[in-house]
């Protein structure tokens, strides 16, 4: 027991080794581009946490990546791999911008709960059919929800040019993609006078809600079985064609969900600038970042998103004072993700050893015992 | 409209060209076992460096060279932590492109700046060949790196198909415990192909950037690496297939391309979801068939003791 103990802590510090090394080889490349690491860092670090409003663009920042994070949660734990969030976002989020644009004259909390839940189906459908997809065509999901984000990219920017442009765009004839702002009674309550608003709390809410369902409901038993062992759960009878589409389902809602918010909460309204992560600034990839380095775990999401969000809110601040470019932290992003992955192999070996000694352990008690008789 | 078929189905032959080095590549290193994902963070980081250094030298060969190494060393980083560390591969490979795209963007952004052109390889017309009416045309006035992806299919299929090294590559995906019983090195054949894959990834890159579009910006492939991906399942894990399906969606691109030259009055934002749509389909269609991947496709080996 005493030995687990240490591994179960030791194994936690893994995300944190990761991130470190991380920032290392960041600040590596940063002295290659001639700045020094320590002043570009420490603008990164006053940038995210400086003051109440650079801490509430951080929270708010890691709203969406916490969203995206608890979808990723559910799909990884049923063993399928879901790397649809950019476009589980946008349709989320366009899906709860059109309902509004439709319907601007409904009360606002009424409203607010409409868009909420056209976010949430949204998501979920565009994720539900890669579901549909692997369970019943057989057809890769991680493929299917890369082609998915695509057309969902393009049917964004089709419908931002066209049919529900902001009026406004077409008469001063500027023609940018956005739609008009969105009525003021579907804007989500915030903590004046910073930017945050109750967007949080929802996701922190749902962090919870995930974690009761995953572990704590027999649906959610049965998902994350399915991630475990495909045949066993099929030999014990649990349909895993429609626990799968189950999974694709929730995981895209939350996304969706996500999207929504981004909406309704910060933007108040759809825009793009044309590019495939024009409108969700990668939130879609970088949530699965935040994922993994929660280890899989919706409450451990919660400090993964909130770090991934003080480091992206932190680098446009470096970008201005230092001219070290925000992509930087795209490309120390992907390397937490492979630092994460590779050192399964540490915690696997560890396991063995640990069991080793459990089992040597534990068969020199069985002798004592013997000899004790 | 016999001028417009030519027009067309020549950009076709030419746009496959990525997707045939990038997916031959993937194809070969899936052959032995190991999934990599991170296809199109390597062509960016190609076609960034095969750029970067013909705008620095105007020196095509070194630019090519330099973009196979740089996909080399990457394909050696991949083999490393899936074969050696055994990371789980599908999440690796989503690691590794977020990493390849976000450098590549930094390094664009520090080093070139601004959208810039080079004049990259031009059409090299084969003689003889090239005065054939239509075929000559449309296959033989084409730049060599174009040849060079349709030459890889031959040679990939007689590598593994013919040679004791395409035997145990396949073996080694198939059934690593049997090869690893006969003395088959599997973690050196692992490391074989996928390095080998990350330099065609790399020639993937450079194929965008110094010979078809002649720029680098930002995400430059946009999700091509990906579809890369989708060909070789689409391919059935053989060259043959492989390029039949990189070549209708390099059709179905060139249409593309040709309605929005037009000014055909479909909005672009439609045409230009048509490939990503295609593929969904494709795979679908392709499902029914029921080939089977390589057995240990996605599992790291583990010598039973």
């Amino acid at each position: 027991m005493k030995y687990r103990d240490i591994r179960e802590i030791s194994m936690n510090f893994i995300p944190i080794a990761a991130f470190l090394l991380a920032l290392l080889i960041g600040a590596i490349m940063i002295a290659f581009l001639g700045v020094n690491p320590l002043v570009a860092y420490h603008a990164l670090l006053n940038g995210a946490f400086g003051s109440i409003n650079a801490l509430a663009d951080t929270v708010v920042k890691a709203t969406p990546l916490l969203f995206v994070g608890l979808g990723i949660c559910i799909a990884f734990r049923a063993g399928v791999l879901n790397i649809g969030g950019e476009g589980q976002l946008v349709v989320g989020a366009l899906s709860a911008t059109i309902i509004c644009l439709v319907f601007p004259n409904l009360t606002g909390w009424i409203l607010i709960l409409i868009a909420l839940f056209f976010g949430f189906l949204g998501g979920a459908i565009w994720a539900g059919i890669a579901g549909f997809l692997k369970a019943y065509f057989n057809v890769n999901e991680i493929l299917s929800t890369i082609m998915l984000n695509y057309i969902a990219v393009y049917g964004m920017n089709y419908l931002l040019r066209g049919p529900i442009m902001d009026p406004l765009q077409v008469k001063l004839g500027s023609f940018i993609p956005q739609t008009a702002r969105l009525s003021q009674a579907v804007d989500l309550p915030r903590f004046i006078p910073t930017r945050l608003h109750l967007g949080t709390i929802i996701a922190i809410f749902f962090a919870i809600l995930v974690y009761i369902f995953l572990w704590r409901t027999t649906i959610g038993f049965r998902i994350r079985m399915i991630g475990q062992n495909i045949q066993a759960s099929r030999a014990s009878g649990i349909n895993v064609q429609k626990y799968m589409v189950l999974a694709f389902f929730l995981s895209g809602a939350l996304v969706g969900l996500g999207g929504a918010i981004e909406v309704i909460g910060v933007h108040h309204r759809m825009f793009t600038d044309g590019s495939a992560t024009g409108f969700t600034g990668s939130a879609g990839f970088n949530g699965i970042v935040a994922a993994l380095f929660g280890q899989l775990h919706p409450i451990g999401t919660i400090p993964a998103s909130l770090l991934l969000g003080a480091l992206l809110t932190g680098a446009n601040k470096m970008q201005r004072v230092v001219q070290v470019p925000s992509a930087l932290i795209g490309a120390l992003n992907g390397l937490i993700v492979i630092f994460v992955v590779g050192s399964e192999y540490l915690r696997r070996r560890q396991t063995r050893r640990v069991e080793r000694i459990m089992k040597v352990e534990h068969n020199s008690k069985n002798k004592n015992k013997k000899e004790d008789k | 409209m016999e001028a417009i078929i030519i027009g067309v189905l020549k950009s076709a032959i030419r746009l496959a060209t990525p997707y045939l080095y990038a997916s031959i590549g993937e194809t070969i290193g899936q052959l032995s076992g190991v999934l990599n994902l991170g296809v199109d963070g390597v062509m960016l980081m190609g076609a960034f460096s095969a750029f970067f250094t013909v705008l620095k030298t105007g020196n095509l060969g070194l630019g090519l060279l330099v973009a196979i190494v740089v996909g080399g060393i990457f394909g050696l980083l991949i083999a490393f932590v899936n074969v050696t560390l055994k990371a789980q591969q599908g999440i690796s490979g989503i690691g590794f492109y977020i990493f390849g795209l976000g450098l590549s963007s930094l390094l664009f952004r520090t080093m070139i700046g601004t959208v810039q052109t080079v004049s990259g390889f031009s059409p090299l017309s084969i003689p003889l060949l090239s005065n054939i009416p239509i075929v000559g045309e449309i296959f033989f006035r084409q730049n060599i790196l174009v040849y060079g992806a349709f030459a890889l299919v031959p040679i990939s299929w007689f590598i593994l198909n013919k040679t004791p090294l395409g035997l145990s590559i396949r073996a080694v995906g198939q059934h690593p415990e049997a090869a690893d019983s006969l003395g088959v090195n599997i973690v050196r054949i692992r490391y074989l192909t996928v390095i080998f894959g990350g330099m065609l990834s790399g020639i993937a890159g450079a194929s965008l950037s110094i010979a078809l579009l002649n720029v680098f910006q930002q995400n430059l492939t946009n999700g091509m690496g990906f579809i890369a991906v989708a060909l070789v399942y689409f391919g059935a894990w053989r060259p043959l297939s492989v390029l039949s399906g990189a070549l209708l969606f390099s059709t179905v691109n060139a249409i593309q391309i040709w309605i929005q030259v037009k000014g055909i009055n479909i909005p672009s934002d439609f045409t230009l979801m048509l490939p990503y749509i295609v593929t969904i389909v494709v795979l679908a269609a392709m499902a029914k068939r029921y080939v089977r991947p390589p057995k240990a496709l996605n599992k790291p080996f583990e010598r039973g003791e």
